[in-house]
């Protein structure tokens, strides 16, 4: 159920339900449904799964896991934890 | 590959494999309960990185693994019929039903054809006017988006010769009987990313607040299992029970609307049998009324039918994090990817196959 | 190093399914026990026993390499090659791994009625150009024809004679504790190519077949003066298929690193969205190739010279015999093994 794969939005066809977007994934191309994701636009990543997009990735989030680790990483140093 | 790269960094692993030793101070019993998590966990050793009181638990998160044997049955007989196309997901076609599985009808004669999409199999529909296609909708919320779509167009587009055979489940109700079985060992939780992408996590708070549990819905690579590890330690550690998102970049509370809207359009909750744990009441997806003309079960006549399972699979208690794979008699020996008794075995991802393939090296850190 | 780990008790018994499936052919475990139990004891001799891409022996004073291989492969055309120049590389390449340099080919035929002339042509000009490209000679030959419905078009067997000119034993045998694993190239992409046609998987950007000779490359090393211990291409099955092959006929153990192992991003890219490894993946037109750890810098910069974007990716020890382990880029180890069939597109 899992096996949810993040490509970037190359070009947009179609309306509503028939939204399609041409998605790459590392340089190799596939036709993928946008019904459900309606807000994803041209450069966006969307995370694609049995040829539909269930959601746009948010990039502000993605940077903050490794933000996190930078801060636990200071925080060490300053020696608080 | 961007947005997957990142978060398999050996460096980020080990800092956050770091802060959990940091932070925990008695053993715990974590359960994940997806089938992607657990290949991921297995296939990087996850489970290597972290500190010996720490246990993950692999839940029946795998759809592959917990379909009844009696639907794999009926899938067989419906693609042993020569007026039909039967498409599939590839995790479907070795698990073994009561007598064989589907590469056997295959073998045998059977049109039986992997799909990528469930849409490619509407197309199928649309190319082979003559025949019957039936597609095995199999998957947690996670797929059911994609496959409410393939029965909500073949109905918009006329196409009668289309039909699904579902065996969709659902996660909360699979977690409340976890939680609420007598021998229950888990104390947190890690939800599945991709299911919670699709229908938010506000399900999930009462589970947490009843069975006092710490639920962190986490993502698939590595660093992000991780994280999501770290972030329920740290709530055990605290006597603290909340509904945390570790995934953000997908997953927002809400989830994923126009997909949910879909989903209640062509599928309605019903209970459904877990192979391997039993009834549970109100767990899966069902065909609704409306869309019954593309519903195989009843084009094919197929609704009473039912089957029992292999008395040697304990797959329930593995799926329910009672037992390990390795714990079992049949393991590696009457049970084996190549012969798999039970569906854990089959899928890539069922908790046995993920232990027997790959398998466990202790070796000591030099 | 201490170790723990399951032990397999049980030996698979093939009567578990009572008619040949494709998983047989697959490459994977359902195919080796196949031939373990079924073939091998039926036909038991030394050369066959080595159990190497070709059998290798002596006629008088001549060393020979004699092999032979089918060829049934759906699509007939992918990008990058065909069922032709498969028939013919394959075969040049695996008398290539016994350290042959390959001479002559023999091209048996069957074509299903119905099959249009014009893809027959297709074929048999694409197998005289990877003749001629690889420098062989086919002499000899067969054609048959089955009734329509029997066979997939054309299947082809090629079977291959090549001459050995130097005094090494390019086996499993000769593999020695220290060596250095090198890999000719990166990996995936036959598969991709095929699968993506197969299954109607429409990818805009074409990913082609690395289906090509290898014997220049190979003759060139051995030539070298590089002490070659062992070759073999990887074909169905992929790189962990073939390291698990020569671990278990070496009885040696082979540790890679994953970081090592060169995938090309849309390879990758195709992988994820499938769910496939691609170190489980077909490929036809790569080596790896065992060589003394001492040696390993010249060897690369010979096939690097010959524009093979060759690497290192691993080494061969004594611990764990038969196993082949992998460092993980997170820094985990877990054991490769054999996946008991094809890998096919999934959801989980």
């Amino acid at each position: 159920m899992c096996l949810a794969v993040p490509g970037k939005i190359l070009s947009i066809t179609g309306e509503e339900l028939l939204r399609m977007a041409r998605v790459s994934f590392g340089g190799t191309v596939k036709e993928v449904n946008l019904a459900y994701v309606p807000e994803a636009q041209i450069g966006d990543f969307v995370l694609v799964h049995i040829g539909f997009a269930i959601s746009k990735i948010d990039e502000d989030e993605a940077k903050k896991v490794f933000e996190y680790l930078k801060e636990m990483g200071e925080l060490e140093a300053e020696g608080i934890r | 590959m961007k947005f997957v790269d990142e978060y398999r960094d050996a460096a980020a692993a080990r800092e956050f494999a770091k802060q959990i030793a940091r932070v925990t101070t008695q053993p715990w019993t974590i359960m994940e309960i997806c089938g992607g998590q657990t290949h991921s966990i297995v296939k990087f050793g996850v489970d290597e990185l972290l500190p010996q009181q720490i246990t993950l638990v692999h839940g029946p998160g795998c759809p592959v693994c917990v379909t009844p044997v009696e639907l794999l049955d009926k899938a067989a007989k419906i693609a042993r019929r020569d007026d039909v196309i039967f498409c599939s997901f590839g995790d479907m076609l070795r698990v073994p039903g009561t007598e064989c599985d589907l590469f056997a009808v295959k073998a045998l004669g059977g049109d039986v054809r992997v799909v990528y999409s469930p849409m490619d199999a509407v197309a199928l529909a649309e190319q082979n006017p003559q025949k019957e296609v039936v597609f095995f909708a199999v998957g947690f919320e996670t797929t059911a988006p994609g496959n409410a779509m393939a029965v909500f167009q073949a109905k918009q587009r006329g196409i009668k010769n289309f039909s699904v055979l579902v065996s969709h489940v659902l996660v909360p109700p699979a977690m409340e009987a976890i939680l609420g079985s007598p021998g229950n060992l888990v104390q947190g939780f890690l939800a599945a990313g991709h299911v919670c992408t699709v229908m938010g996590y506000h399900e999930y708070a009462p589970i947490a607040a009843k069975y006092k549990v710490p639920i962190v819905v986490t993502g698939f690579e590595p660093v992000d299992i991780l994280q999501g590890v770290l972030m329920c330690v740290t709530q055990l550690e605290q006597g603290r029970y909340e509904v945390e998102n570790q995934y953000t970049r997908s997953v927002r509370s809400g989830g994923n609307v126009h997909a949910q809207e879909l989903i209640a359009q062509v599928f309605e909750v019903v209970d459904r049998k877990w192979r391997g744990i039993g009834g549970i009441p109100q767990s899966g997806l069902g065909v609704r009324e409306e869309y019954a003309a593309w519903d195989a079960e009843k084009k094919f006549k197929l609704e009473g039918y039912t089957a029992e399972e292999s008395p040697d699979c304990i797959s329930g208690l593995i799926m329910q994090g009672r037992k390990k794979p390795s714990e079992c008699a049949a393991f590696g020996t009457k049970c084996a990817p190549e012969r798999p008794l039970g569906a854990p075995m089959v899928s890539t991802e069922g908790a046995c196959a993920a232990y027997y393939r790959y398998r466990r090296v202790a070796v000591e850190v030099k | 190093m201490a170790v723990k780990e399951f032990a397999l008790s049980c030996p698979v018994p093939i009567s578990d399914y009572p008619t040949v499936t494709l998983a047989h052919g697959g490459g994977g475990k359902l195919m080796h026990d196949l031939i373990q139990r079924m073939m091998l004891p039926a036909f038991r001799n030394d050369a066959l026993d080595a159990q190497h891409d070709g059998a290798v022996f002596s006629v008088g004073s001549a060393r020979l390499a004699f092999t032979t291989d089918s060829y049934v492969v759906r699509p007939l055309f992918f990008p990058g090659g065909d069922i032709g120049s498969m028939a013919v590389n394959g075969t040049v390449n695996d008398l290539s791994m016994c350290g042959a340099r390959p001479l002559y080919l023999s091209c048996g035929m069957i074509l299903e009625e119905g099959l249009p002339m014009e893809t027959l042509w297709r074929v048999v000009e694409s197998m005289r150009i990877a003749a001629a490209a690889a420098g062989v000679s086919l002499v000899t030959g067969d054609t048959k024809v089955v009734d329509k419905g029997k066979g997939d078009g054309i299947f082809i067997n090629t079977a291959g004679v090549g001459a050995i000119e130097h005094g090494l034993t390019i086996a499993p045998q000769s593999v020695r504790v220290g060596d250095a694993v090198i890999l000719s190239g990166d990996v995936g992409r036959h598969g991709v190519a095929i699968m993506a046609v197969r299954e109607g998987l429409e990818f805009e950007t074409v990913i082609e077949s690395d289906c090509a000779p290898l014997n220049g490359p190979v003759q060139k090393l051995i030539a070298s003066g590089v002490e070659v211990h062992c070759l073999r291409d990887l074909t169905r099955g992929g790189l962990a298929t073939t390291l698990i092959e020569i671990a278990e006929s070496s009885k040696l153990q082979i540790q890679i690193e994953e970081r090592a192992v060169p995938v090309r991003e849309d390879v990758t890219g195709a992988c994820e969205m499938l769910g496939f490894d691609p170190l489980y993946l077909a490929n036809e037109g790569r080596f790896i190739a065992f060589v003394p750890v001492n040696e390993a810098d010249r060897a690369l910069e010979i096939l690097r010279g010959e524009e093979l974007e060759a690497v290192r990716i691993g080494e061969v020890s004594a611990g764990l015999p038969g196993m082949v382990t992998m460092k993980s880029r997170i820094g985990t180890t877990r054991i490769l093994d054999m996946l008991s069939g094809e890998q096919l597109p999934r959801i989980c």
